[in-house]
């Protein structure tokens, strides 16, 4: 449990990726396979303990400390488990700290009965650190900055094995995850995947530079502005997965419902309406399926407001038949075969795109005024579904940017390697030129397009020409203009502009212009696809 | 109108927050130790530490610790050792028999660059309350010290950078790195410099310190560097290779305020008196009455309350230790 809590401690104040990575490894490689395991659930929120609950804790606390001072204790440190682990009275001589493994046998063993007496027998024998550590663990709340894609990223890169395999091996066993050690360790086979519901990595496309393709060797679909998913149904059970290998099978329920014939598919997950510019019936904007995102419980309203759909793009297994090592013509063929078994309100088909040349295509992709159309994607007509991005295979040709000129109205600094630089900028456009009284409202805020040399000169621009603080975020003078790209612009309450941009990014710095000049609100509302 | 406490027959005030008349100061952290005074009553390494800050003042007072001196209004002030930083100390108030002990801020731990707290029996105690949490004990500084150690040792092609007040506790973990055995040279930030030959020219002594200015980039790979808090994450901390960003603060005990300053090494280290030695401190003096300075005094009210001890908050605004 030491080592355990040592590594949760170290994640907390580590900030970047390799950094994380680097320390779950380490931790892999060291601890025992069955403390390793219980550390990847853990660390994923694979593990639930049913009797231990925050109230069970609180009540635990309350015999112990003057509930005055731990109110005001917890009150300050903002955190209950951190509040408990810190107040704890530890015991004279305490037993010996128990292993993760005991650790988490003894949480799966307690009852609401036995909890009160057992949980207390635990936190006496640790101390601060692992403390925290067993209550963040047995509350299932680790919350430290670790997705279950890092977890197993670091899991590949502790045994140096693919990454794809870990996945695939990785669904179809439960914690602690023997076979998957003694796989990594080259002690077992590689653990089975088959009849079950296991995500299988993406195959992803290549951005489309300047060169051209031939459409006889190309098929074109378009791509299409949600989230990408894969749906897999294996032994009665479905899942969707997002494209990091997430499973959000419960903010999307009715999709899930729908799915009832096993296989696995690859698509473009979208909402149902004519939210903001989309077609009665057809795909809404981005916008509209962001409602759906990052919930864990949806709302009978939010169903009905929001109706999900999958725009399927390509299958991976038919039944239990792998069909990634098929051309994707003879894929398409078997994904069009499939489609009348799935309900047509809930599922639909990515359409081919019909052009005669390059040119013809080139025509096509700047016509589409559709506002779920993000571009193009071109795909080899022979090419497997093979894992990851591979040159040639799959391109996607986004549609061009649009761009607006804006003015830089606050900075704020970033995280990790640019915590001492501004980095983070938030533009705004004229309500109607200055001139005439018009004021600067924020429309966007963007962190990127620009170089390490550019980032220089826009922080001691920032430093040199702030106004006023606020805290962590510095307001300056309106004085800069930026050229910013963007994807598409939406509408949206969150902003005072009510516009939303999507993706944006500093493309040029103006520094020739005067900030008078720059774009009104109403120019880039003409933007929003109608 | 000045913050402090007042003695209104003598017309002194203890630590004011604005220029006044006369002042009786504990310490020459900027909070407590204000410039421009009339005249400044202070132990002579606080009147040294004012003068380095403030510059040479007119007015200046200074009374050696237990020498007595006499207010007026029939009240004798004499000072104690705090323990905080060099120089620190309580005041002690007498007036017919009566004793007031003002502890201005203070520690129980050891520390090599200051003298201890001296316990001094009184009628009424008038208490710091920074860190009164049951949530704040602070752990020996050895294993905080072997740790800062651990880290420069496993990274030798980084630098180890710590945020340190400038007086007091940067001294104080270059003087424990020193006692545990580190003699390679400890860099500084040039904010500290003055206030290192200072404690040097008062006896602490701090081995080989030199200046990241002086330094080339890879000069500084795998050694200690000292900075203040607020120099961490700015433009200065740049030219240095790839730092562990530590921080030296009784604050580090919580992991919020750690990661929301980019802390990747907390070092709960603290020049003020932790939950036990603040609850511990009234216990052995077991004062008529304590009063509660600036801090968290509602949880320490209570702890007075439930221990039959009789206990007030005293409202002073004014005092901020955000960095300690």
């Amino acid at each position: 449990m030491e080592d355990f809590a040592n590594l949760i401690d170290r994640l907390i104040y580590t900030r970047s990726r390799n950094g994380k990575l680097d320390l779950i490894a380490d931790y892999l490689r060291e601890a025992s396979d069955t403390d390793g395991g219980w550390a990847l659930a853990g660390l994923t929120g694979g593990l639930d303990f049913p009797a231990v609950k925050p109230a069970a804790i609180r009540t635990l606390i309350g015999q112990r400390v003057d509930p005055v001072l731990f109110a005001l204790s917890r009150d300050y440190v903002g955190d209950t488990a951190e509040t408990v682990s810190l107040l704890w009275p530890q015991p004279g001589a305490p037993a010996a700290p128990p292993g993760l493994s005991e650790t988490v046998v003894a949480l799966q063993a307690m009852t609401c009965g036995s909890v009160q007496t057992d949980l207390a027998a635990l936190l006496d024998r640790l101390d601060a650190k692992g403390r925290f550590a067993l209550l963040k663990l047995a509350t299932g709340a680790l919350r430290i900055g670790v997705s279950a894609r890092l977890a197993k990223t670091a899991f590949a890169q502790a045994f140096t094995l693919p990454l794809d395999d870990v996945e695939e091996a990785w669904h179809a066993l439960e914690p602690p995850y023997a076979e998957l050690f003694a796989w990594a360790r080259g002690q077992g086979p590689k653990p089975d995947a088959a009849h079950r519901p296991v995500f299988r990595a993406f195959m992803l496309a290549h951005p489309l530079g300047d060169e051209q393709v031939d459409l006889a060797d190309y098929a074109a679909e378009w791509k299409w502005d949600g989230i990408r998913v894969q749906l897999v149904r294996m032994g009665g059970q479905t899942r969707l997965y997002s494209r990091g290998g997430d499973d959000i099978t419960a903010s999307f329920p009715e999709v899930a419902a729908d799915f009832t014939r096993d296989g696995v598919l690859d698509g473009e997950l979208l909402v149902r309406g004519s939210h903001q510019g989309g077609e009665e019936g057809g795909a809404a904007s981005f916008n509209a399926l962001q409602q759906r995102l990052g919930r864990k419980q949806v709302s009978a309203r939010m169903l009905e407001d929001y109706p999900a759909f999958v725009r399927l793009y390509d299958v991976l297994f038919d039944g239990g038949e792998d069909l990634r090592p098929l051309p994707w013509h003879q894929r398409r063929q078997r994904l069009e075969a499939i489609m009348p078994h799935l309900p047509a309100s809930r599922f639909d088909l990515s359409l081919l795109i019909e052009a005669a040349d390059f040119t013809a295509l080139s025509l096509l992709r700047d016509g589409a005024r559709d506002a779920a159309i993000e571009g193009v994607m071109l795909k080899r007509r022979d090419s497997a579904y093979s894992a990851g991005r591979r040159v040639g295979l799959w391109y996607k040709w986004k549609r061009d940017a649009l761009t607006a000129d804006c003015v830089l109205m606050y900075a704020q600094r970033g995280s990790g390697k640019r915590s001492s630089f501004y980095s983070d900028y938030t533009f705004g456009c004229w309500t109607a030129p200055p001139e005439q009284g018009g004021e600067l409202v924020p429309v966007g805020k963007a962190y990127s397009g620009f170089t390490d040399e550019d980032l220089k000169w826009l922080d001691s621009f920032v430093r040199q020409h702030t106004t006023n603080r606020f805290g962590p975020v510095r307001e300056v003078e309106k004085s800069l203009v930026f050229e910013v790209a963007f994807d598409s612009i939406h509408e949206s309450n969150r902003h005072k502009s009510k516009l939303a941009m999507r993706f944006p990014r500093i493309a040029r710095i103006r520094r020739d212009k005067p900030a008078a000049e720059a774009d009104l609100v109403a120019t880039l509302q003409a933007m929003i696809p109608h | 109108m000045p913050q402090g406490l007042y003695l209104p027959g003598a017309d002194v005030w203890v630590d004011p927050s604005v220029a006044v008349g006369r002042a009786l100061v504990t310490h020459g952290h900027a909070d407590h130790a204000r410039g421009g005074h009339g005249a400044t009553i202070a132990t002579p390494e606080t009147l040294a530490i004012m003068a380095l800050r403030y510059g040479v003042a007119e007015g200046a007072h200074p009374l050696p610790l237990r020498e007595r001196l006499d207010l007026g209004d029939g009240i004798t002030a004499w000072l104690a050792p705090a323990g905080h930083v060099l120089g620190s100390a309580q005041v002690v108030l007498e007036r017919q028999g009566e004793r007031v002990v003002v502890t201005g801020d203070y520690k129980r731990r050891p520390d090599p660059t200051c003298l201890p707290f001296e316990p001094v029996p009184c009628d009424i105690l008038v208490t710091e309350a920074t860190f009164a949490l049951p949530v704040f004990i602070h752990p020996p500084i050895a294993g905080e010290i072997a740790r800062l150690l651990e880290a420069r040792a496993a990274n030798p092609k980084r630098c180890v950078l710590v945020g340190a007040y400038a007086l007091g506790k940067a001294q104080r973990v270059i003087a424990e790195l020193r006692l545990a055995g580190y003699d390679a040279p400890i860099w500084l930030h040039g904010a500290m410099e003055a206030m290192c030959r200072l404690y040097g020219e008062w006896g602490v002594d701090l081995g080989d310190l030199r200046l990241v200015s002086e330094a080339k980039k890879e000069a500084l790979e795998g050694q200690i560097i000292l900075s203040p808090p607020s120099a961490l994450n700015d433009r200065w901390s740049r030219r240095l290779p790839e730092p562990i960003t530590a921080m030296a603060s009784g604050w580090m005990r919580v992991r919020q305020r750690a990661v929301q300053r980019n802390v990747e090494l907390p070092l709960v280290i603290s020049d003020h008196a932790d939950w036990n030695e603040l609850t511990a401190t009234i216990r052995e003096l077991s004062p008529a009455e304590t009063w509660i300075t600036h801090g968290r005094d509602d949880a320490l009210v209570h702890w007075c309350q439930t221990h039959q001890l009789k206990a007030r908050p005293l409202d002073l605004v004014g005092y901020e230790d955000e960095d300690d």
